[in-house]
């Protein structure tokens, strides 16, 4: 795992080659931030400084960074949040309903919903909910950061494409399991429908479902960016998105270290779950 | 006759089964990429700016010379359209097949050598799999700049572990079988191995990946466009009608996101449905039953 966050290191230090070579003139600049130095030393210094959550300072803000990423934290995180609850909802909802009623109406409905979800890029999708719901309906602000009316659409925006695999997961998880030999004894021992579906049938299908979260949280805050732009959402896709505009990679290093190591953080939670929802997995 | 017959009734065996919508869809957006310069009206780069921002035909101020309406500048809407098929088509398939490459060499490599060839190569790969994809994407875009060549380099970049891995683990259990033992008694080089035996059977995976991952590689390629970084204006491409039309919505001009929009939508909806497809008619179980 320090080996994964080691990588990140050398790829923006790239970008110190590419600028410098069109701003020659900025030399004092590259002085202050210690770019003048050879590229293996430069790492060293980052590696360093990175574990002392120290990020040097953004070029463009003129503030350090970590307060930077720790300002538009929260906000990433809401967006993110707020999504993966709406994604998870309508996906499980969605594949409960398609695979009790397998071959109804409601099973390819639902299917040809979840394949729509995939298909279309989730700014595109905001901004028909924009074309609908504020310019045509006026009952939802365009953008901007603020409480629930001004979460709703960039939650469901990057939301709708992620329900989509969940509804596909759940589905065919959950009609594997409802087939098996358990089931069929719960069944035979006279349990309600409701007990035998939602109790034993749901816990088991879940499993890969939680795998699928852990993977998506992940691809939620990079895919975020797009939306992030359409909304004018202040959190992390975008802070990164203007760094690497601009070139302030201090900025840039550190929205990627951070995503990383948060990557192998919530891999290492799901993991954790794993065992409590299967506990086959604990005697190992 | 005799050689091509045997490969023609495979290619019609294949369109039968197919889902055909999917295929006709397909078959039109190739189409219109090919021979773009027949079938659009007009020029999709230059604009007449008297003609600018007309809404589709059948609204009012329509004109039915310009179908699906003028952008800000006076471009033919459903011109645009057309040629963007192209530059998307030609960026995704060739991104994949790219990562394909790419990423079936290293895997059947390392699934075959094993030892410290099979490690370092996995080391590698995961660690490229941790960035998130669209912000590499970005990352990338910036440094080397911008245009087409440059977006197929990065999205092959970003795309090519998938097939590592799966690669990987087909070789390693294609390993294990008979028939390759009995290559490698036979005396076969292990390059004669690789080719004759393993890579057709590691293909069919690659194909259902590939065809899976078009899609996604659409999409990836229209948001990188719509932030800037991806296909450079004023070439047609459909992520830049996205961006361009973004401006228009708060006054309303909604054709300028919604063809394009639709557009991709269908053109991933199709690769999607094949991929699925082609998942199913290429697993070895169902291959059985039609026989």
């Amino acid at each position: 795992m320090i080996f994964l966050a080691a990588r990140i290191g050398p790829d923006p230090a790239f970008m110190i080659a590419s600028p410098g070579a069109d701003e020659g003139e900025l030399n004092s600049i590259r002085d202050r931030f210690g770019l003048n130095e050879p590229l293996p030393i430069q790492y060293v210094i980052f590696v360093k400084k990175a574990l002392q959550a120290d990020f040097g300072e953004s070029i463009y803000y003129g503030l350090p960074v970590s307060e930077i990423v720790w300002q538009r934290l929260p906000a990433s995180l809401k967006l993110v949040g707020a999504a993966k609850l709406i994604s998870l909802g309508i996906g499980l909802v969605a594949g409960v309903l398609a695979a009790r009623r397998r071959g109804g109406w409601m099973d390819n409905a639902v299917r040809w919903f979840s394949l729509a979800g995939l298909s279309m890029p989730n700014f595109w999708i905001a901004m028909l909910f924009i074309l609908i719901f504020s310019v045509k309906l006026k009952i939802l602000p365009t953008g901007g950061y603020g409480g629930i009316a001004h979460l709703l659409m960039p939650a469901f925006s990057l939301g709708w494409y992620f329900s989509a695999g969940y509804t596909r997961i759940t589905y065919s998880s959950l009609l594997q399991v409802l087939n098996s030999e358990y089931i069929k004894l719960a069944r035979v021992k006279g349990l309600s429908e409701m007990s035998v579906v939602g109790k034993h049938g749901l816990k088991n299908a879940l499993i890969p479902v939680v795998t699928l979260a852990g993977m998506n949280i992940v691809i939620m805050i990079s895919g975020a960016v797009a939306i992030e732009m359409v909304f004018a959402w202040p959190g992390l896709g975008l802070l990164m998105y203007h760094g690497a505009i601009y070139r302030d990679f201090n900025v840039v290093q550190a929205v990627i270290l951070f995503i990383s190591v948060s990557m192998v953080m919530v891999n290492l939670l799901v993991d954790i779950l794993y065992a409590y929802l299967d506990p086959r997995i604990r005697y190992q | 006759m005799n050689k091509f017959s045997p490969i023609l009734a495979k290619i019609l065996e294949f369109i039968r089964r197919a889902p055909k919508v999917p295929l006709i869809i397909l078959l039109i957006l190739v189409a219109s990429a090919i021979f773009a310069d027949f079938l659009a009206w007009h020029d999709p780069e230059i604009g007449d700016p008297r003609q600018r921002l007309l809404p589709p035909f059948w609204e009012e101020r329509g004109n039915i010379r310009y179908p699906l309406g003028t952008d800000t500048m006076g471009r033919d809407v459903l011109s645009r359209l057309i040629y963007g098929a192209r530059v998307s088509l030609l960026v995704a398939l060739a991104a994949v097949i790219f990562a394909a490459c790419l990423g079936t060499a290293a895997g059947v490599i390392a699934g075959f050598f094993g030892g410290w060839v099979d490690q370092a190569i996995m080391r590698f790969t995961d660690s490229w799999l941790s960035i998130p994809t669209v912000m590499f994407g970005i990352l990338m875009a910036v440094i080397v700049g911008p245009g087409v060549f440059n977006i197929i380099i990065i999205l092959g970049a970003v795309y090519w572990t998938r097939y590592a891995r799966v690669t990987r683990g087909e070789t390693l259990s294609l390993k294990t079988r008979d028939f390759v033992h009995l290559a490698t008694i036979a005396g076969c080089g292990k390059f004669r191995i690789i080719r004759k035996h393993i890579l057709p059977n590691v293909m069919n995976n690659v194909i259902t990946l590939a065809s899976l991952q078009i899609g996604v590689v659409i999409v990836v390629e229209a948001s990188l466009t719509f932030l800037g970084v991806g296909v450079p204006p004023p070439k047609p491409a459909w992520g830049l009608m996205l961006s361009e039309g973004r401006g228009g919505l708060l006054a309303g001009y909604w054709w300028l996101i919604v063809s394009p929009g639709v557009a991709i939508a269908l053109l991933v909806m199709s690769f999607n449905l094949i991929g699925d497809w082609l998942r199913l008619y290429l697993d070895p179980h169902y291959r059985n039953i039609k026989a």
